[in-house]
């Protein structure tokens, strides 16, 4: 087991395996067809994006470099928490962007019920250490366990 | 972050519990980027990135009812993005089904929301609302709550406006709110350039190429870019702002860039010369290797690499007027040289609805319908994001609609061969 520590962005304490993203989430190509056609799995859509194209992002803990893309982005990801679509957190290896900044805060403020974890500043090396379906656990205070 | 009294008012609860959680909202988002205060939003207009009634967006549309009904709308008046559907473009039986009564059917109920909110005008439709038909242009220092991404780099950059990347919805609640966090490209520090481009190309680059190039290498930094002058001058002219639109459109899409400095010509640039690069700034070298080598990377995802192209999208972000008019030469002298009448592509031009109807009254407006080349108000990003049009071989000059959708690349002149003489698409 290994520790990481980063920032809190948004509260929260969970326990997922592992999906891991090496480029940036495009979150409305990742997130887009997955919402608007009835995928409760929340299926990545982005063909662009190797790590993630066609893996369930649904209760995974999401971890990531940063978002990229559309200003859109911030909604897509609202409206995926909205929907219970959502990772069960998302753990970013650089400072947060404001899209992503956004739109787990949008869900943190206006959608009382959905808990989704955000975490950012883990490091590259988190990023190198982590791998698919490896047992992530987060806690309040923003330390990440990696099994 | 510094709170005034009737800021900290609101966010206790003082004008309801919704105004309470826009506060909130704004609070959070500032404090996670170290903003020290909140600055009030001066610009006269806002301008938003969510212009779809898609109909996965439900909990948008329920959080818009909520301001409404609360009573929490927008202080300033505002436009849009483009709308995602217009009759004029080329679609099949299928492709209108599919648009009209499954993917776009809150279009209309949605944009009785944006009125209610505080939309502009029916025709405040627009990425590029900066145009002067639309009479949405921001002046130099304006601190604004804008999203659409190729918008905002725009108006920091060219405008010398002050806005940093928000996401769709946070956009609104600056404005409602009538103050944002001051973080990033709204203060000093965060417009210094971190990166120095020396731009050492044989000929003008492509702007769409050499903004994509940028966008990937710096990402959500602040370039200061030299060497442009020869072909950019130093004046602000239509044909500088519509390419300036375009190159910035791609460093925005390609990577992240809000802000961008050009050397002896936007304004920032102009006045404080090489004091806004930071200590330390990277370099990067840009030449006609380089960017040959860019574009040879970008990744062809038809599923035949050698289809013939389907349909051909220019204006994205929406053309200017003056792009609509040589544009519209352009094409003529392409058919002449190749003895076609029309053009051999279905192409699709895509300009704000206000520029529209100004191209509409020229003499220019008739000669591009010759040629059979479409014009219209559509997003060509929300066209092409749909299951059918996934597999259409859709040919573009646009890097940021090829970033996001199946769309393959090519440059202007590339473009104009195709859909005058055609043949050339291997």
């Amino acid at each position: 087991m290994k520790e990481f520590k980063g920032r809190v962005v948004a509260p929260g304490s969970v326990t997922a395996p592992a999906l891991v993203s090496h480029g940036g989430l495009n979150t409305l190509a990742s997130f887009q067809k997955a919402l608007q056609f009835g995928d409760k799995k929340a299926t990545c859509g982005d063909q662009n994006n190797p790590d993630l194209y066609n893996k369930q992002m649904l209760g995974t803990a999401l971890c990531l470099p940063q978002t990229i893309g559309s200003t859109t982005g911030g909604l897509v990801l609202y409206c995926a928490c909205a929907m219970e679509r959502q990772p069960a957190c998302m753990l970013f290896s650089k400072p947060i962007d404001s899209l992503a900044a956004a739109g787990s805060i949008l869900a943190s403020v206006w959608l009382p019920d959905v808990k989704m974890p955000v975490v950012d500043s883990l490091g590259e090396e988190f990023l190198n250490y982590v791998k698919d379906g490896m047992t992530i656990t987060v806690q309040e205070d923003g330390t990440v366990f990696v099994d | 972050m510094y709170l005034t009294p009737e800021q900290q008012a609101i966010l206790d609860g003082s004008k309801g519990e919704t105004m309470a959680k826009v506060m909130k909202t704004l609070v959070m988002y500032g404090e996670t980027f170290g903003a020290d205060k909140m600055v009030p939003v001066t610009s006269e207009y806002n301008h938003l990135v969510t212009s779809f009634g898609l109909k996965m967006m439900g909990p948008v549309f329920d959080l818009m009812q909520q301001l409404i009904d609360a009573g929490a709308v927008s202080g300033q008046r505002f436009s849009v993005d483009p709308r995602p559907v217009d009759p004029d473009v080329p679609a099949n039986f299928l492709q209108k089904l599919i648009f009209n009564k499954f993917m776009y059917s809150k279009q209309d109920s949605y944009e009785q929301q944006l009125k209610a909110l505080g939309l502009m005008n029916d025709d405040a439709f627009s990425c590029a609302c900066y145009l002067d038909q639309m009479g949405n242009k921001p002046v130099m220092g304006d601190v604004l709550s804008w999203a659409e991404s190729s918008a905002v780099v725009y108006a920091n950059s060219v405008l010398g406006a002050r806005c940093n990347r928000n996401s769709g919805i946070m956009d609104i609640m600056g404005s409602i709110a009538g103050f944002v966090p001051n973080f990033g490209l709204l203060t000093d520090e965060g417009r210094k350039a971190t990166w120095i481009i020396k731009v050492e190309c044989s000929r003008k680059p492509e702007a769409q190429l050499l903004g994509s190039a940028i966008g990937m290498k710096v990402m959500e930094d602040v370039p200061f870019i030299t060497g442009m002058e020869q072909w950019l001058g130093t004046e602000l002219t239509d044909e500088v702002c519509a390419y300036l639109k375009d190159f910035g459109a791609a460093t925005a899409s390609n990577g992240a860039v809000g802000l961008y400095h050009l050397e002896n010509l936007t304004p920032e640039a102009k006045e404080q010369g090489a004091a806004l690069v930071a200590p330390g700034a990277k370099v990067y070298v840009i030449d006609d290797a380089e960017l040959q080598k860019v574009k040879a990377n970008y990744p062809v995802i038809w599923k035949n690499r050698d289809a013939k192209p389907k349909l051909c999208f220019v204006g994205c972000p929406h053309m200017s007027l003056q792009q609509l008019k040589s544009w519209t030469v352009r094409v003529e002298e392409g058919l002449k040289a190749s003895g076609n009448k029309k053009v051999l592509i279905p192409t699709v031009f895509t300009t704000a609805p206000a520029v529209k109807k100004e191209f509409e009254k020229t003499e220019y407006a008739q000669r591009l319908k010759n040629t059979g080349v479409i014009l219209s108000y559509i997003c060509p990003l929300m066209y092409m994001n749909n299951p059918l049009c996934g597999p259409m071989p859709v040919i573009t000059s646009s890097n940021k609609l090829r970033t996001y959708t199946t769309a393959r690349y090519y440059t202007e002149d590339e473009i104009l061969i195709q859909i005058t003489k055609g043949g050339a698409w291997a």
